[in-house]
């Protein structure tokens, strides 16, 4: 029962996203294209080292029961 | 079954309405990019509690066009297992594990499409999956929407039992939102669900009990699993520049599943680059999970349950990671062709702490064993080159 409500609000706020994809609400972008180079920066890249992070998130997985929203992981793992 | 009958059908009518809404969606005249070529190399050893694993891994990533990437990922485990549960058992074992996957993008406008096939082959067990990814740039791109699917198919087999074999499937779906929200901050929340069928017991662990005809006092049988678990992670980031060029990391994720376990982790890293060459970054995570309803470290009798389990990745525990690492950009003048290139060395030392798991090799009398607990080192070294 939990996860029949779970997976229900998942697709709430899915479809919610989408809608409000599709209404293009007329926002101004308060964060202007050129007010963007912190942002842009290297070093603030969550994925900086994507081979890294997948490796990260298999040790994770295979030690821990959490999972999933981490993009990456699972599979066959050696897990005794 | 009625329960995964009821994921299906959701999964099937969230991804058809999500397709729909995204071929629908407007877009502004700038056009979003896919990332940047690159090869990365890494030899990878996780060592604690008994367990040795290494093996080297390869990513590589490559634009056929300014629409199209490919990508292929190879990674592979070399496991040596002399654990607290395979040594109260069973004997030492070493085995090895292969894992490809390939996959292609697709840029249309601020639309990009990922889809990529994976196979992770053991002697034992062999997954196969499929993953599709839709993500889309709106609001001036400030704020990123995706969705994503994956199905996996794993056929389990048991080594010297040529007449074991058994499958399970699994159905993934997430959403995620990430936001700018100042010029120096940016914000993700992830959602996923993920669905399992099908035998999803470890078929060569076994539960211990209490029993009286024999001189330990202990007897055991085999693991009986629920044949199906649904589970639920909600995933808040937000990444902080700092005014003197670093940067700050946190994360909170919140889990639950059906088997009634709940768990949480919190992750704090720092990233300081030192000149022009070299980037520090510090970590700590804390984790902790509460145990499956069907657990037990020691059952009161044979056969004390329709569901039983000894699993200390079941039980109740916590873990805290402290991790450290150091990538070197190489001038471009010693770099292949003048390409831009790093080297990286990671080192993650993590301490598990078990609250309802006890080491039978320990002694103590049985149910008094000391609860057991150990650390492990984790190290990555990799060179990465983007041409």
């Amino acid at each position: 029962m939990k996860y029949k409500v779970n997976l229900g609000v998942l697709l709430l706020v899915s479809v919610l996203l989408n809608i409000s994809g599709c209404a293009q609400l007329p926002v101004e972008p308060w964060v202007k294209p050129y007010e963007r180079q912190n942002l842009a920066d290297p070093i603030m890249r969550v994925n900086r080292h994507p081979i890294a992070n997948m490796h990260i998130a298999h040790v994770y997985e295979a030690r821990e029961s959490s999972r999933g929203s981490e993009g990456a992981g699972g599979g066959g793992c050696g897990c005794n | 079954m009625v329960v995964i009958n009821q994921a299906t059908v959701n999964v099937k009518w969230a991804l058809l309405v999500s397709l729909l809404a995204f071929l629908f969606i407007n877009t502004y005249a700038q056009a979003a990019v896919l990332e940047a070529d690159r090869a990365d190399v890494l030899y990878h050893s996780y060592d604690g509690g008994g367990m040795n694993i290494d093996g080297p891994a390869v990513l590589l990533r490559k634009k056929a066009t300014e629409s199209v990437a490919l990508s292929a990922y190879y990674y592979v485990d070399t496991i040596s297992s002399a654990s607290v549960d395979v040594l109260s058992t069973a004997s030492p074992y070493s085995e090895k594990r292969q894992e490809a996957q390939i996959g292609i993008e697709y840029l249309h406008e601020k639309t990009i499409m990922a889809l990529s096939v994976r196979q992770s082959d053991e002697d034992d067990y062999l997954a196969k999956s499929l993953n599709f990814d839709i993500s889309h740039d709106t609001y001036g791109d400030l704020t990123n929407l995706s969705l994503g699917f994956a199905f996996s198919d794993n056929k389990i087999m048991r080594n010297g039992d040529d007449l074991f074999q058994e499958q399970s499937q699994q159905y993934r779906i997430r959403a995620g939102i990430s936001q700018i929200l100042t010029k120096n901050l940016v914000i993700n929340l992830n959602i996923e669900g993920v669905a399992d069928e099908g035998y999803l017991n470890n078929p060569y662990r076994t539960v211990r009990y209490l029993d009286a005809s024999t001189q330990s006092g202990v007897g055991y049988q085999s693991e009986v699993y629920p044949n199906t678990r649904n589970s639920f992670s909600t995933k808040l980031s937000a990444s902080y520049y700092l005014p003197y060029r670093a940067a700050v990391f946190l994360h909170y994720r919140y889990f639950t599943d059906s088997w009634q376990i709940d768990a949480s982790d919190f992750e704090l890293s720092y990233r300081h680059p030192i000149a022009k060459s070299l980037e520090l970054e510090f970590k700590a995570r804390y984790y902790q999970q509460t145990q499956a309803s069907f657990y037990s470290d020691l059952f009161p009798h044979q056969d004390a349950q329709n569901f039983m389990a000894r699993d200390k990745e079941l039980s109740d525990f916590n873990d805290i990671t402290l991790g450290l690492g150091i990538t070197y950009l190489i001038p471009k003048k010693y770099s292949i062709s003048d390409w831009r290139s790093e080297v990286s060395l990671q080192w993650d030392h993590i301490t598990f702490n078990y609250n309802n798991f006890r080491d039978p090799t320990a002694g103590g009398g049985v149910g008094e064993e000391p609860l057991y607990g150990f650390s492990a080192d984790v190290f990555r070294a990799f060179f990465s080159l983007y041409f």
